[in-house]
């Protein structure tokens, strides 16, 4: 587990993608209970002027998340989480999906062991989120 | 229709309790692809201090979704539910939710603006549990397209 005394600022976490296939957002839909067509039926998603069905923005919030509990083993670390969703992630209909990269760094250290962590979080080359920030309290 | 800015500030009332469950904490890990041991193992959350297993950082959507329904249904706003989408998400967290909690929300409307011709409302849901403990507050932003070009 990262103590705090590991960290600087310019820490770099794991670099982690997250494949994402159609099935995937089925699975999220039923498990958080979101069931926007538009995250599993292309003709709706199509219809009100998206490029095909996208993943839900919770389901890459999620998976960002994942990238900083995985870096610090505890989840309860994070104590603070925000993120703006830029640009939605296309998820065509194929075996493979998209996948989801997300890369962090430590911005700033604070006190009582926090840190600051800014991640960037793609899909198919281009950022889908914006301001994406976690603080984070190491042991 | 621009959204009605007088729901600035309404506070709806506490939703029903929400008991969180082992089984529904392992599916919302299962959906993240997350395997953990502290979402499934009693054992694992105990290692790590926690008195159960304890749920990811966004479980708490399951809950505030629905218990911002009777805002996003209320007619007197005149949100087009078609036009929305997530512009904003922020939670921060007081504790981890956790097995066995009973969890009620209140939901309050923040802020409601426009920027470049689409509608924006904020807001904030405390979540707390029977003793009245908080245990962690989201924020959401909805952002209502504006009518588009026609074609």
């Amino acid at each position: 587990m990262i103590s705090y005394d590991d960290v600087t600022v310019g820490t770099e976490l794991p670099a982690r993608s997250f494949p994402v296939t159609r099935a995937d957002l089925v699975r999220y839909a039923g498990a958080s209970g979101d069931f926007n067509p538009i995250h599993w039926n292309q003709r709706v998603a199509t219809t009100v002027g998206l490029p095909d069905v996208i993943a839900h923005g919770m389901l890459t919030m999620g998976l960002a998340a994942r990238a900083v509990t995985d870096w610090t083993g505890d989840p309860a670390a994070l104590r603070d989480f925000t993120v703006r969703f830029a640009r939605p992630v296309v998820v065509p209909d194929t075996d493979e999906g998209t996948s989801v990269e997300v890369t962090g760094v430590v911005k700033r250290t604070l006190d009582d062991h926090q840190v600051l962590v800014d991640l960037t979080v793609s899909a198919a080359g281009t950022k889908v989120l914006g301001q994406a920030r976690a603080t984070v309290r190491l042991a | 229709m621009p959204l009605d800015s007088s729901f600035v500030g309404r506070s709806y009332p506490p939703t029903p309790p929400y008991e969180v469950g082992r089984e529904k904490i392992r599916e919302f890990a299962a959906a993240l692809g997350d395997d953990n041991p502290v979402y499934r193992d009693p054992a694992a959350a105990r290692a790590l201090g926690h008195p159960d297993v304890i749920a990811p950082p966004t479980f708490p959507i399951v809950l505030t979704l629905p218990a911002s329904a009777a805002l996003i249904d209320d007619p007197e706003l005149g949100l087009d539910f078609s036009r929305v989408v997530h512009g904003d998400q922020r939670f921060e967290y007081h504790r981890p939710v956790r097995a066995g909690d009973r969890l009620s929300c209140v939901v309050t409307v923040e802020k409601i603006r426009s920027m470049a011709g689409n509608d924006m409302i904020t807001t904030r849901t405390e979540l707390a549990d029977e003793s009245g403990e908080q245990v962690a507050t989201a924020w959401s932003t909805l952002v209502v397209r504006g009518p588009e070009e026609p074609a």
